[in-house]
Parts: structure tokens; sequence; C-alpha cells
């Protein structure tokens, strides 16, 4: 075992969750929020598309993304106008299948957050002279972060965990696709007992931090804000 | 300043509401009624929070009409919930300042000023949820007062506080009358609250407005039958003429007549408003000479109407104010009293309250 060998796929998988995350709360927080705050026709559709990757088996996800981001999908299409033939084997498609495959992690808890508050909160800054727009960010996120930090975290870690779908779009190319969860099944297959125990016991660490912190930090929060 | 002119039409499921009332400036108009009667709809509809049918406008300025609607934070509106609903991730003086650095209006009402009059000034640093209930209805308060309102609209602000916290936020609320020429709008089920706070009355019934004038001629008055209730009483103008401290009794004026309420209620000159329960009030035909009651006041009858078995409520004339009196009919009878007939007015002094009035 060299342990330069296991950083590329531990940087990839961070790069790789960290971006997801920030794409997730750029894109998931308005989606949430119209999740929660509009009536609007097939909003309960579009909350159940966005929670399918929850029951999908991973791969099948992973199936049709390739499909979509491949030479003949519109995502090909889309890669064509920088030159590259396909979005499927690239650092670009594991993120947008990353984000397709978190996005329930991020939604979920934001959605909640912000039909826990109500109504009456932004009846009050409008009424203290807040736009539309003044609301959203003064009163609305604020309200909401214990549900944006959970949100963000859960889809971090859950990005990090991740198998089949980046198994699938990525195609586990070294340096390039091959994420942590691949590179430790690489070397359970090789027999390389020792790699395979020193990420398998980095996972259950990070995972055990991870969800411990994010319980205090939430509770934190919460107690500041009720 | 100008008054509020409003009208609303609209249904909500089963509800209909088809209201119009005003609300003048420099006083307060109380919205009356049982729960479910459609005041808070009202209100709402003022503040454009919820969109009816109909007009409203701020003297001039028109906030709705049948091609205009403006938004909410564009009208000058100071608005009380009856939850404080402070914002939680906020300091009490960020709350406070939330309205003011919004407002266009630059600092009419003064920051120190209202924190002054609502006594503030311990709990500026303070969080909401480290508040007591009357303590957040007064940053509540304070918060709508310096986004700098023309109209002032509180949505049955003590409902959710309990006596003693009702007690501590009345006299703010009643200092502020007095301070603004704002006019306000009160939505209220509470006939007490209505006598402590209210200059004008509109009385709202299952969505319509079913009477609506000056308070005491909406107490007395048989429009929404207050009067025949146990607990009727006129709610009267006075001025303080001074006090006697060897007695600890102040003498008030009331309509050219001379009444004593006990304890210091202020400076000489200063209105008062002087509730008289109908049921305190007796009568005698000839000046009675050895009496505990202090307070004997000439009047006329005005009008005497059944309304038990036993007893008779006699509307009397005290100068240019009008009281009521509870009486047995059988001493009707035996007095042989009739309207028209001058008569003296016993008022039993434990039962003057009073409160200051801004009533010009």
């Amino acid at each position: 075992m060299q342990l330069e060998d296991l950083l590329p796929p531990i940087l990839l998988t961070l790069s790789l969750a960290g971006v997801t995350m920030l794409v997730l709360i750029v894109i998931g927080v308005p989606i949430a929020w119209g999740l929660a705050r509009w009536r609007w026709a097939g909003r309960e559709a579009v909350a159940t598309v966005i929670a399918l990757p929850l029951v999908l088996p991973p791969t099948v996800l992973g199936f049709y993304l390739l499909l979509l981001l491949g030479p003949s999908g519109p995502g090909g299409a889309l890669a064509g106008l920088w030159g590259a033939r396909t979005l499927a084997f690239s650092f670009t498609g594991l993120v947008i299948g990353s984000v397709i495959y978190s996005m329930p992690f991020m939604v979920q808890p934001v959605r909640n957050a912000f039909e826990a508050m109500g109504a009456r909160p932004l009846e009050v800054a409008a009424t203290l002279r807040a736009g539309p727009w003044d609301r959203f960010f003064t009163v609305a996120l604020p309200l909401a972060r214990a549900g944006i930090v959970s949100g963000a975290v859960l889809s971090f870690a859950h990005t990090v965990g991740e198998f089949g779908v980046v198994l699938m779009i990525g195609g586990n190319i070294p340096g390039k696709t091959k994420v942590l969860s691949l590179a430790m099944y690489d070397y359970v297959e090789g027999l390389d007992w020792a790699a395979a125990h020193v990420l398998a016991g980095g996972m259950v660490v990070f995972s055990f931090v991870v969800i411990a912190s994010t319980m205090l930090l939430e509770r934190r929060l919460r107690r500041s804000v009720v | 300043m100008s008054g509020l002119v409003a009208r609303f039409a609209g249904r909500r499921g089963s509800f209909v509401l088809d209201a119009a009332f005003e609300a003048p400036a420099g006083a307060v108009t109380a919205l009356f009624g049982p729960s479910g009667a459609g005041k808070t709809s009202l209100l709402r509809g003022v503040a454009g929070l919820e969109r009816f049918e109909g007009e409203c406008r701020l003297g001039d300025d028109i906030w709705q009409d049948a091609t205009y609607f403006r938004p909410v934070h564009r009208r000058a509106i100071g608005y009380v919930f009856q939850e404080a609903s402070l914002f939680p991730h906020l300091s009490v003086a960020e709350n406070l300042r939330y309205g003011q650095r919004r407002s266009p209006v630059r600092r009419a009402i003064d920051f120190d000023a209202i924190v002054g009059l609502l006594g503030l000034a311990g709990l500026l640093e303070r969080w909401p949820q480290h508040l007591s209930g009357g303590e957040r209805q007064r940053v509540a308060l304070g918060r709508a007062l310096l986004s700098q309102p023309q109209l002032l609209l509180l949505d049955e602000p003590m409902s959710a506080l309990d006596g003693a916290a009702r007690a501590e936020l009345y006299p703010y609320l009643e200092a502020l009358g007095g301070t603004l020429a704002l006019p306000m709008l009160l939505v209220t089920h509470d006939v007490g609250e209505v006598e402590r706070l209210a200059d004008r009355l509109v009385a709202v019934r299952d969505g319509k407005i079913v009477g609506s004038g000056p308070l005491n001629d909406m107490l007395v008055g048989d429009a929404l039958g207050l009067r025949r209730e146990r607990s009727a009483a006129a709610v009267l103008k006075g001025r303080i003429v001074g006090y006697d401290a060897a007695d600890a009794l102040t003498e008030v004026d009331l309509s050219g007549r001379r009444l004593l309420v006990p304890g210091q209620l202020g400076p000489p000159g200063e209105p008062v408003r002087i509730r008289v329960a109908a049921g305190d009030v007796s009568l005698a035909v000839s000046p009675p000479s050895a009496t505990t009651i202090i307070n004997i006041l000439p009047a006329v009858i005005d009008a005497i109407e059944p309304i038990t078995a036993a007893e008779a409520l006699v509307t009397l004339r005290l100068g240019s104010e009008t009281a009521l009196a509870r009486v047995t009919q059988h001493s009707v009878r035996l007095l042989g009293l009739a309207s028209g007939q001058s008569v003296f007015a016993q008022v039993k002094g434990a039962s003057v309250l009073t409160g200051p009035d801004r009533r010009k």
C-alpha cells in the first residue's frame, strides 16, 4: 500500500462532495422555498421526483444519467459546445449525478424548516416595509438556518458515500472519476486489505464526526431560534 | 394626518364579508365583535395581508381600489399581531430597528422616544425568547411604531396575555393615543378593552358592520344591546379639577357636575375617562341627605325600559353626557319615575373607574 495512492481518490471525493454541496445550496434552497411556500399544480409531483433517489437503486439512476449525459444524449450535445464528446466519465458529469442523487437530502430538511416557520414572520416583515427579496434574505433564511446547515452536511456526507451512481456515470477512471468508495472496492478486489482498512476505518470515523457534529450544531441553532 | 376609509367585500369558504368603515385621525377606533365575526379579516384587508374586493385609502393616499392593490410593504402601517411575533434571530434592539431602517420616512417617531415611552431601555440587549409576554408585546408595539406608520393596526394585542401582563400593557397603549396623532384601529372582542382604549366603536357581526359611532353612544344606545347586559356601563369624559390630600379624593368635572374619585389620578386639567356601571347607579327624587354615597349628580330621565321581570334600565342625561341606571321596576312604580323627570343619580364611589382619556 502506498499512502500517496490513497490521496487522489480522497481529494477527488472531497472536492466532488464540496462542489455538490455548494450547487445544492444554490439550487436546493429556492426549490425547497417553492415547495414550501407556493401553492401550484404539480407541486407534490415535483417533490416526488426529487425524492426518487431515496428509493431507486443508484445503478438505475446512474443508468439513466449515463444515457442523458452520454454522447447521444442532451448532455453530449451540451458538451459539444466546448468541444468535448460527452459529459459522462468527467468531473462535471459526476457533479450532475451527485446533485440529483443527493438533492432530497438538501431539499427535505430545508423545506421542513420553511414550513415550520409558517407565514407569520414573513407577514410581520412585510408590515415592517420589507419587500419579497428582503423578507427572504433577512427573515426566511436566518430562521431556516438549522435546516440549511443539516441539509448541507447531509448532502455532503451522502455524496462522499455514493457508489453506484459514480460507478455508472464516472467509469472509475483513476485520478479523474475514481472516488473513494470505488478505490475501496478496487482494493478489496485486489486483496489489498491494509489499504481497504485505512479507507474503511477513515470513513467510519468521518461519518461519526459528521453526524455527531450536525446534531450538536442543529440543536444549538434551534435553541437560539425557538 | 388623515383618517382611514375602507370597504371590503369577499368570500372565504362559507364566510361572507361585506363591510365599510372609517377610522378618523387622532382616535382609537375599535373593531368590536365576537370571535369569527371577521374583525381580523378586515384588519388584514386594511394591511394588504389579505386581498378582498373593495377600496381602502388613508386620506388621499389610495391603497386599494377597483384596479389597484398596493402590496403590504408599501403601505405606511404599523401592525401588532395577537402574539408578539418578534424575530427570534434578532435582539430586541435589532427587532426595533428592523422597520425603522426600511421606512422611507426619516425618524418622525424617534428611537429613544419610543424606548422611553414603552419602557424598553432595560430590554434592548436581550433576546425575544427571554422576555415575558407583556414585554414582548411592548417590543412589538415599539417595532411597529418605529416603522413610522401613518396608521396603527392592533389585532387583539392583549388576548395572548394573562391578567397581570394586560394590566402592565394598558398604560402604554393608553399613553400612545395622547402622544401620537395616528389613527388607530383596534380589533377586540373584550368590552373592558373597548371601555379603556377606544374612542369610537365599529361593531362587526357575521362579516357585516352592525353599528358604529362614538364610544359612549354605542355603550348606552340600543344599536348593539350592550346596555342590556349585566356588565353594562357608560364611559364618560371628565376633567381633573384637583386633589384633596386629606380625604385622598380626586375631584373630577363631569359635564359641569362634581364627582369625587378615590386616589390621586393626575394633575388638574387632565382629561380622564370615568366608567359608571349601570348597576352602581341608584336614583332619588329629592336630594338624599344621610348617605355614605358621596357622588350625587343631578340628572334628567331620558327613557325607562324594562329589561327583566324585576328590573328596568333608566337612561339618564347628565348635562351633555348619557349614563345608565339599573333599578327595580318596583322602585320605578313607587317613586313614579317617568321620562323628562329630574332626579338625583347616586353613584357609588367605588364604582368609578378611571383611566387617562385622550378624547378631545
